[in-house]
This record gives C-alpha cells, sequence and structure tokens, in this order.
C-alpha cells in the first residue's frame, strides 16, 4: 500500500467518525423532538406516504430557517404500516425512549385510537391526521386533529343534495373503518336535511364488483342520488359499476377519494361525480383575495416541485398538523408539552391548507363546514360548483 | 301485467316482474364474469394437486403477477398482447421457480409442510412484488370496448365476455391437451398413479415442473383478463387463492371439470348473496362453502372418493 492511499484510508476514517460525532452530538443537546407514526406502507401508503413526505420536506425546511424559539427540530418518524399494534409499540416508544414533547401523525381512524390511550396517559399532545369524529368527539384532553371530520363530509353533500332539491338517496358503503364510521355519521346527520335512505348496501374492503349492491339500489323506486362513503380503491370500483349500469342519478363520493388517483382509476365514469373537497384540490381556482390562497399554492408548488408527485390533500394534513404545532410552541415560547398542549388549544384565526383553525376547549379540531368545497369532476378536473 | 300481480309481503316495495327478472340477471352476469376467474385459479390448484398432491396456496400470486406485469407494461408503452404475454411468461418462471426452489428441495414434507411452504411462498412474492411494482391500485384498458350491453334489462360489459370466453378457451385447450396429447395423457398418468407411471418411463419430476408453469400460466391469463375490471394491486392474490380454493373444494379437489363449476357456483353464491341476502357477508360466502364441503361432503361436487387413491 502506497503512503498516499494509506493516509486517504486514514484521513477517510477521521471524516466519518467526526461526521457521526456531529450527527449524534445535537440531538441529545438542545433539539425539539416530535415525533411521528404514520402509515407510510401497508394499504394506507396512499395517506402515508405524502403525510411522510410532507413532514420531512417541511422539518428540513424549518431547519434550514434556524428551526423553532432558535431551536433545531428532530423529526422521529416510525412507519406503522397501518397496523394499529405496531401503531401502538411505536407510540410507546415515542413517549418512553424517544421522550418527545409532541406527536404529528396517525394515519388512519385505526392507528389513531390505538395510540390516543398512551399520548392521553403520557401528556404529550397528539395531533392526528385522520378523519373519523370519534377521535376529538368527545374531546380528550391531549388529542387533536387537523382533517374534517366525516360527519361536516356528511353536512356538506346533504346541503349540497338539498339545494338540489333531492330527498330520496340509495347509500352504499364501504365496510372499513372509514366508510363504517362516515355511514354511521351520515346516518344520524340525514334527518336534519330532510332527506330519506331507500337503499342502504355495503361492500367489503377488498370488493371487487359492487353491481349486485348497486343493482339493488337501482331496484328501489325513487332514488334521486346515490352516495357512497368509503376510500382506497372500492369507490373507484363503485364508480365504474355505477356507469355500467346507466345510473341516471348522481354520484356523490365522500372526501376520501378527493385525488387525482381516483380519476385515474375510475376514468369516463368519474365524469360528473361530485364530492366534498378540501381547498388544496381546488388551490388553480381559489380566488385572489381569499386568505387560504398563498399558503395553499405555496405548498402546493413546494410539494410538487421537490416529490415530483400531484399534491394530495393528505399531505396537507400533515402540513396543518406540524404548523399548527410549531405555532402552538413560538405563542407558548417553550417546548414543555404541557405548555404546547394549552397553546394548541388557544389555536385561532390559523390559516392552514386546509382551512381556517380556530381550537377551543371543547372543539379540538377548529375547522368548520366552509373549509370544504363542493367539486364536481368535469373533463378530468375537479371544478367548484358554487 | 296487472297491477297488484306482484304478490310479496306488504312490507317489501312491490317492483313489476321485469325488474325483477332484471335484477335477477344482473346478479347472475355478475356471478358469472366473477366466477369465471375463481374458475381459473381453481383450475390452477387441480392441475398442480393432480400432479403432485401440492395444495399450492401461492396460487393467487400468479392472478396479482399477470396483472400487475400487463399493467406495467402497458404503462411503459407496450402494446396490450405482447404484454400479456410477457406476463404469462413471467409467471410461468415464478410457478417453475416456485417448484424447483420452495417445494422440490422439501420433498419428502408432510402435506401441511408443503401448504405452509406454499403460503410463505406466497408471502414472498407479495413481498417482491410491492418492491418491484407498487402498493397502489392499477388499471388495465378494456381490450375492447368499454360501452355496457343491455340484456333483458341487465347489463354486462364487453369484457366480461372476455372473461367468460377466455375462461371457456382455456378449458377446451385444456382438455384438447389432457386427452389428444401424449405429453397431456402423461399428466394424467402421472396424477392417477406417480409410481406407475414412472415405471412406464414418464419423465414425472418434468411433469411436476410442467404443471406448476401451466397452471401459473392459466392464473396469470385470469388476472390480464378480470384487470380492466376489478382494478389489480400487489397483495389481490390472497382472497383470489382463498376463492379459487373454497371452489376447487366445492367441485372435488382434483377434478378439473369440478373446479370451473366450483368457481362459477361460487361467483353465483356471492352475486346472489349480495343481492338477495346482504352485502355484508359477501366474503364470508367462500368459507362458509369451505365449512359446508368439508362438513356435508368431503369429496365435493365431482370427487373422487379418497379410497380411490389407495
Amino acid at each position: 500500500m502506497t503512503r498516499a492511499s494509506r493516509f486517504k484510508q486514514l484521513a477517510g476514517a477521521a471524516v466519518v467518525a467526526t461526521a457521526g460525532l456531529a450527527l449524534t452530538a445535537p440531538a441529545d443537546a438542545d433539539t425539539i423532538r416530535i415525533g411521528s407514526s404514520l402509515s407510510v406502507t401497508g394499504p394506507a401508503s396512499f395517506l402515508g406516504d405524502p403525510e411522510a413526505k410532507t413532514l420531512r420536506m417541511y422539518v428540513d425546511r424549518l431547519n434550514e430557517e434556524g428551526g423553532v424559539l432558535g431551536r433545531e427540530i428532530e423529526l422521529i418518524l416510525y412507519d406503522d404500516e397501518g397496523d394499529a399494534s405496531r401503531a401502538l409499540t411505536f407510540a410507546e416508544r415515542l413517549i418512553e425512549d424517544d421522550q418527545v414533547v409532541a406527536m404529528v401523525g396517525g394515519t388512519t381512524t385505526g392507528t389513531t385510537m390505538a395510540m390516543v390511550p398512551a399520548f392521553q396517559e403520557a401528556g404529550v399532545a397528539f395531533i392526528s391526521l385522520a378523519g373519523a369524529v370519534v377521535i376529538i368527539d368527545p374531546v380528550k384532553e391531549w388529542v387533536f386533529k387537523t382533517p374534517h371530520t366525516d360527519r361536516m363530509a356528511c353536512e356538506k353533500i346533504f346541503e349540497d343534495m338539498q339545494a338540489n332539491g333531492i330527498t330520496q338517496i340509495g347509500m352504499i358503503s364501504g365496510t372499513g373503518g372509514f366508510g363504517a364510521s362516515m355511514r354511521e355519521q351520515c346516518l344520524d346527520v340525514i334527518g336534519n336535511y330532510g332527506i330519506e335512505v331507500l337503499a342502504d348496501e355495503t361492500y367489503g374492503p377488498r370488493d371487487t364488483d359492487m353491481t349486485p349492491q348497486l343493482t339493488n339500489i337501482r331496484a328501489a323506486q325513487g332514488v334521486e342520488a346515490v352516495l357512497n362513503p368509503g376510500f382506497g380503491q372500492g369507490p373507484a370500483i363503485v364508480t365504474r359499476n355505477f356507469a355500467a349500469l346507466g345510473f341516471e342519478v348522481p354520484l356523490y363520493q365522500s372526501h376520501g377519494v378527493a385525488s387525482r388517483s381516483f380519476i385515474e382509476l375510475a376514468e369516463d365514469a368519474a365524469e360528473g361525480v361530485r364530492m366534498p373537497t378540501p381547498l388544496l384540490l381546488v388551490a388553480d381556482h381559489l380566488d385572489e383575495d381569499d386568505p387560504h390562497q398563498p399558503v395553499v399554492t405555496d405548498y402546493k408548488a413546494t410539494y410538487e416541485a421537490e416529490t415530483g408527485e400531484t399534491v394530495s390533500t393528505f399531505g396537507g394534513y400533515a402540513y396543518d398538523g406540524l404548523m399548527l404545532l410549531v405555532d402552538a410552541i413560538e405563542r407558548a415560547g417553550t417546548a414543555e408539552p404541557a405548555a404546547i398542549r394549552d397553546a394548541l388549544e388557544e389555536t385561532e384565526g390559523f390559516v392552514g391548507v386546509t382551512g381556517t383553525f380556530n381550537m377551543s376547549p371543547e372543539d379540538h379540531m377548529g375547522l368548520d363546514i366552509s373549509a370544504f368545497v363542493m367539486v364536481e369532476i368535469q373533463d378530468g378536473d375537479f371544478i367548484p360548483v358554487e | 301485467m296487472g297491477r297488484r300481480a306482484c304478490s310479496r309481503p306488504p312490507i317489501l316495495p312491490c317492483r313489476p316482474a321485469v325488474t325483477v327478472m332484471a335484477e335477477l340477471l344482473q346478479f347472475l352476469f355478475s356471478g358469472l364474469t366473477v366466477g369465471a376467474v375463481y374458475a381459473l385459479v381453481a383450475l390452477g390448484f387441480t392441475l398442480i394437486y393432480n400432479a403432485s398432491d401440492v395444495i399450492n396456496f401461492a396460487q393467487g400470486e400468479f392472478v396479482m403477477i399477470g396483472g400487475m406485469t400487463s399493467v406495467f407494461l402497458v404503462a411503459a408503452g407496450v402494446p396490450l398482447p405482447l404484454a400479456a404475454l410477457v406476463a404469462i411468461l413471467a409467471a410461468m418462471v415464478v410457478g417453475v421457480g416456485l417448484h424447483k426452489l420452495a417445494i422440490e428441495p422439501a420433498k419428502g414434507a408432510t402435506i401441511i409442510g408443503i401448504i405452509i411452504i406454499t403460503i410463505g411462498a406466497s408471502i414472498f412474492v407479495r413481498g417482491m412484488a410491492s418492491i418491484v411494482f407498487d402498493k397502489q391500485f392499477h388499471r388495465l384498458p378494456a381490450f375492447t370496448s368499454e360501452i355496457p350491453i343491455i340484456v333483458g334489462g341487465a347489463v354486462i360489459l364487453p369484457q366480461s365476455f372476455w372473461v367468460i370466453g377466455g375462461g371457456a378457451v382455456i378449458l377446451v385447450l385444456m382438455w384438447l391437451f389432457l386427452s389428444r396429447t401424449v405429453l397431456g395423457k402423461a399428466m394424467l398418468a402421472t396424477s392417477a398413479n406417480r409410481l406407475a407411471a414412472l415405471l412406464v418411463g414418464i419423465n414425472t419430476r418434468m411433469i411436476v415442473t410442467l404443471s406448476f408453469a401451466v397452471s401459473a400460466a392459466i392464473g396469470a391469463i385470469a388476472g390480464i383478463l378480470v384487470t380492466p375490471i376489478t382494478l389489480t394491486s400487489y397483495d389481490i392474490g390472497v382472497l383470489m387463492a382463498l376463492k379459487g380454493f373454497a371452489a376447487a373444494m366445492l367441485g372435488g379437489m382434483g377434478n378439473p371439470l369440478g373446479a370451473v363449476v366450483g368457481g362459477l357456483l361460487v361467483g353465483l353464491f356471492e352475486a346472489l348473496g349480495a343481492g338477495y341476502i346482504s352485502s355484508d357477508y359477501k366474503d364470508a360466502i367462500a368459507f362458509i362453502i369451505i365449512l359446508a364441503v368439508l362438513m356435508f361432503m368431503p369429496n365435493g361436487l365431482f370427487g373422487r372418493p379418497g379410497v380411490e387413491r389407495v
């Protein structure tokens, strides 16, 4: 071995050693540790993946801009694969071992509800990214969430039906967590809108053909619209079967499928389908003077430039979760878990990409129904109908 | 038709007879389409079982490989017929690999042991697929038209004809292969009595390998035919294998005709059950069938009694 190459080898070893030190040193010092457990892979990966990318991207950004309260943020992110028991293990690890000051995560209602008791007991604020209303109703001291509830989606849909003079509908719901919960919420509020359900069908999360269920709905006399609570590929198949069966009434989908991939899977059958969506999806159609416009456009541009993928509403929930937390830490002036929680609860007029958040001791989500936009799919694009 | 021709109990809405017929037709169409796919999966089970006594629970993965490979090749600009051909070959390679690398080395293991190996292999294939492809759902364009055809008030997609017709063609080809070719007869001989087949000079190892290749090809064809209707993803194989297994059990394990009849019946039961009873139990129907067969007629509809094998 020549002298030069030996020197290179030693120098290399030294660089690696010091780099290792440099990487580990600040972690123990003065960083703000934020935890997260997301379903990056597994059946809910299309939700968890953009969420994880968003969190990583914006934590890096915040650190480049000098961190929060002059301290660097350290993101500790686990992949629970959509499995509730894994999520619980990670929740305990985040609390016990990683000693995080707060948590932004919980991709699905199932994983969220599994983790709630751990955070409640430890007294660490938990901002969930999952949809169902049970997460914040009844209010849990340490638990918040950023997406709209399924109940609000039902209300938005029924408002639109009412405006169109629809009084009798058929429902076809997924039996997965999201679909089952939304079906229940919709049936709970439907009476307020004078709408009646004539046919109430369901399908399994792995079902590949919903023609029999839709045939039953078609056979029910007087159905003026069909509502499909559910997410994943199920609603795309429902939409395709619905078009094939030649229904002449409108089809309403939930916010759970408000993404490009729904249009790609359902193709032409998606034309004319209506659904409530968060503002993010109609970023290009927002008014210039809408307060959300700059936030939404900036997030969309940043996400699309860095990942090369189309922005999805799910990443937007993660953006809002992280930014609400940063805002709360800054207002609290400290990264103490209890102070963060109190500040989160006092959030007022916070403009995110999903809507404007106004938290209170009675409301740990803080969005109202105005954060939803009713859209119709026209020529493969989401067009606001209001 | 009289106005009060319908004699249902007053609680149920009174519907004209035409609608009731159209409804039934719709359930039948839906059931036959899905059933044709189950039939092909069951046929794959049967072939391998006959040649080697192995119940291959990785059978559903061939359906997935067929669909997913075609989807990705078509997306890359390969014309559909060529993509389908490559997908079938890919499934055959995996099928032969499964036999050579996982099942043959375990020669002498118990039946339960072999079944567990095939389940393990299916998990492995699924994991690989999630890496090689991705975890999203995908679709293929319909082979011909997407415009539904209306028959007696019920609608049927042109793709359904492809699925049902494709299944029928495969069945006829299988029958010709088994009854008219030397290779096919060798396969039948192997399934009847492996030792005797070996003694008369049949290369039974080659026959078993061939059965894995052919059943992988059949599975892949099923996957390609049905993807335009049902969409596909890396993990559809599990349910396919279970439904196909139920179909093979119902038809009588080891009987190709029974596999086809069993597949169509499972599909029809599911569609009729979802339509007339409750859609909540649609996926349970296959399991109810497995249990019922095990309890009341262990040989299935067309199965040989176990005695014959001794």
